[in-house]
């Protein structure tokens, strides 16, 4: 058969569902073959939204997503999302068309250096050299990105090999020599950690994006005695917020008693989470009175930023059931813990997230997650564009379930949230899948309303529309003199007409009073509805760790 | 220093501080890679990003055809090399990496020296080779060619002493290395 579609039966051997993707000359064999393979295939409008709706597919469902380009524009058009699954450790597949081997290196027409110009992006990258190579080189691809830590992986293919007549008989081994993650944590480690634990007087649990696929042991864990919870925004949901052992986000925009906590601490348990410079803050006065315990599946985390005192190497959802073990073996006294519960119960009675609502009609923006909150009982699929919408939902919708937030946390993508919303609602059909963005960040991407619209895919758009760049706005006006530089967008374009012309439904709500309820009619309205929101123009993003301080000296 | 989305002014000096990651601490480091496509690329590339000069790069066979043994020297940096090892570890074509300690190490480098060597001076140049064992492997009336192996501070002594001599060009292979003993590099 022809290699391509040897490539079907491969994503078919692999569980793939759905691919997103976008068709050109260097893959018209590839898309020959989707024709009737009998896979699902999603036609984007630009590689871009392709690439993040694959991520925004994997984060919400934990299988691999899928996502395909053609060679040159295709393939540069697939680096922001490469790279973003890089920064936020999702599992993604990008198969992208090169043009015909006796043209590479020649500066043939849409030719580009695709391994080249992904390699400091990907966890891995393959150029395919020979037909035969294709479907080990597909199995190996999905075994990299979806095990260890998950990350990007790019299989380049020139066209003239995926046309290539191979035999093909179906893999069902890997065999990577150079990858062999250590994925089961080391049992004395874990010893050590479960009486650290037990010693400690004023412990917390730190939990990052790698908590995700481990939320019901990280709960069991907490909940087997009272062990005090934050979370950072990859984190968010790993841990009920609605739990009284929540202490809300941490870092930049994070609660006081979460950043005070950690500022306090006696003993950190950060588990799959890197501490990145947003969660730190100034790092020489991060946490200064702590030991920390390091769960990670990557060892090139450990120690990194932090010095680990205990670094356990593997899977979380290894690790911690193990850990918890240990732990109540040791039948730790809950009564060391009640001075520092009276300590964080007083930070969390002066210091609630709080905001000065308005007088007359004006939606707060923080008000306006509230009422989605409310509007969606809190069961929504959330995802996020990047910027001040992004942590005020971070802040105000609670989330209780693992995936139920999808956001770009590392790279900070603007144009993520509305095609990582449209992949998240692929996988998740029957879960209400909603998109909170800003004016600057929707536009980035705005296009795929008309994939959604198309494919009657149901995401309702929620624009927190200030007229700004909001974050940066924030930031000229409190570090740099209120000098906006640009940064005002003003009210272009009319969202309203715009979701109209690309086939969905357009919202206008405007006043506070009847915002909940005008944002459950737009969620009862069938098919892509996009919900444009009129929200104060200079409101900041509070509490904050201003640049250069430590976490004790927030401010707001 | 603060971080980069404030106003404050940054000097040049305190930007100079902040940068300056070498302090002469040798590394010797051996790889062993999968003989694949963009691995070497892979492996310089991860250095660059993360703020290392390589001084010395050998890349050559080992005794198993599928596999490439790479020799690396680095000035070595204020952040420990742990972290770039750790990083190297991570791509998929690397299958060994060895941080050789000095001390436990032979170290090898070959190095061709085209060095005037006219009438008058021809004598004396062939006794410093002689001195240094070096092998002269190509002679013209005006020249000749000086073939040396040893460690790199052989090298840089053999250099020294025949420069006076008017050196033409130098070509150097960057060391390669082996570990003492029974233990496996």
């Amino acid at each position: 058969m022809r290699a391509v579609d040897a490539l079907m039966e491969c994503l078919k051997a692999e569980g793939v569902e759905v691919v997103f993707g976008l068709p050109g000359g260097a893959n018209l064999p590839t898309y020959d073959a989707f024709y009737d393979a009998g896979i699902r295939h999603i036609l984007v409008r630009h590689e871009a939204g392709g690439g993040h709706a694959a991520e925004g597919y994997a984060k919400a469902t934990g299988k691999v997503g899928v996502a395909l380009g053609t060679s040159g524009p295709g393939a540069t058009n697939l680096v922001t999302p490469i790279c973003d699954a890089m920064m936020d450790s999702v599992p993604v597949v990008f198969l992208t068309g090169q043009v015909r081997t006796e043209l590479l290196g020649t500066d043939g027409f849409q030719e580009a250096d695709t391994i080249g110009i992904t390699m400091p992006i990907v966890k891995h990258s393959m150029m395919i050299q020979h037909p035969l190579e294709l479907p080990r080189a597909i199995h190996e691809a999905f075994h990299i990105a979806r095990t260890g830590r998950p990350g990007p992986v790019v299989v380049d293919i020139p066209t003239d090999l995926s046309r290539a007549d191979i035999p093909y008989e179906p893999i069902t081994d890997v065999h990577l020599p150079g990858y062999q993650p250590t994925t089961d944590g080391n049992q004395k480690q874990i010893r050590l950690a479960a009486k650290a634990l037990a010693n400690a007087r004023r412990p917390v649990i730190y939990a990052g994006g790698g908590a995700v696929g481990a939320a019901a042991e990280l709960r069991e864990l907490a909940t087997s005695d009272r062990l005090p919870v934050t979370c950072t925004v990859m984190g968010l949901g790993s841990f009920p917020a609605s739990h009284p052992q929540w202490l809300g986000m941490l870092g930049m925009h994070g609660t006081r008693t979460a950043n005070y906590a950690m500022d306090e601490a006696d003993l950190i348990v950060a588990i799959g989470a890197r501490f990145d410079d947003r969660v730190t803050a100034k790092l020489s006065e991060f946490a200064p009175h702590a030991k920390f315990i390091h769960i990670d599946i990557d060892p090139a985390e450990i120690s990194k930023n932090v010095p680990a005192h205990i670094p356990i190497v593997g899977y979380a959802s290894n690790i911690l059931p193990r850990l918890t073990t240990e732990y109540r073996a040791l039948k730790p006294d809950p009564a060391r813990l009640e001075e520092w519960w009276h300590r964080i119960e007083s930070w969390r009675a002066r210091y609630p997230l709080a905001y000065s609502d308005s007088d007359d009609s004006e939606i707060k923006p923080q008000y306006m997650v509230q009422a989605l909150f409310e509007a969606t009982e809190g069961n929504a699929i959330v995802a996020s564009d990047v910027g001040q919408h992004q942590m005020w939902a971070a802040q105000h919708y609670h989330f209780d379930r693992p995936r139920q937030w999808i956001n770009s946390g590392g790279l900070g993508t603007m144009g993520f949230g509305l095609p990582a919303a449209m992949g998240a609602k692929v996988g998740r059909p029957e879960e209400t899948v909603v998109c909170i963005t800003g004016d600057g960040s929707f536009q980035m991407n705005t296009q795929e309303l008309a994939t959604c619209a198309q494919n009657g895919i149901d995401v309702k758009v929620f624009v927190m529309n200030n007229g700004y760049l909001g974050m940066v706005r924030q930031w000229q006006e409190l570090f740099w003199d209120r000098r906006y530089s640009q940064v005002h967008t003003g009210q272009y374009p009319d969202f309203v007409k715009l979701a109209e012309a690309y086939g969905a439904t357009g919202v206008r709500l405007t006043d506070k009073h009847t915002l909940v309820e005008g944002m459950r009619q737009a969620l009862a309205t069938d098919g892509p509805v996009v919900v444009d929101v009129r929200v104060s123009a200079e409101e900041n993003v509070y509490p904050m760790i201003a640049p250069g301080q430590a976490a004790r000296d927030m401010v707001g | 220093m603060g971080e980069p989305g404030t106003k404050e002014l940054l000097s040049l000096e305190e930007l100079e501080a902040a940068g300056s990651f070498r302090t002469g601490r040798k590394h010797i480091l051996s790889i062993l890679v999968e003989n694949k496509p963009g691995a070497l690329t892979r492996i310089t590339g991860l250095f660059a990003r993360r703020g290392f000069n390589i001084d010395t790069l050998a890349v050559g066979p080992t005794d198993d055809e599928t596999i490439s043994r790479i020799t690396l020297t680095l000035d070595g940096a204020v952040q420990s090399i742990d972290q770039v090892t750790k990083q190297l570890h991570k791509l998929i074509n690397v299958l060994k990496i060895r941080d050789l300690e000095p001390t436990e190490t032979m170290a090898r480098e070959l190095a061709l020296f085209k060095i005037s060597a006219d009438g008058g001076s021809r004598a004396e140049v062939m006794q410093v080779c002689e001195i240094f064992r070096a092998k002269i492997v190509d002679v013209s009336k005006r020249t000749l060619v000086a073939e040396v192996t040893g460690t790199q501070e052989k090298i840089d002594a053999f250099e020294r002493l025949v420069r006076p001599f008017g050196l033409v060009e130098m070509a150097r292979t960057g060391e390669i290395a082996i570990a003492r003993g029974r233990a496996e590099t």
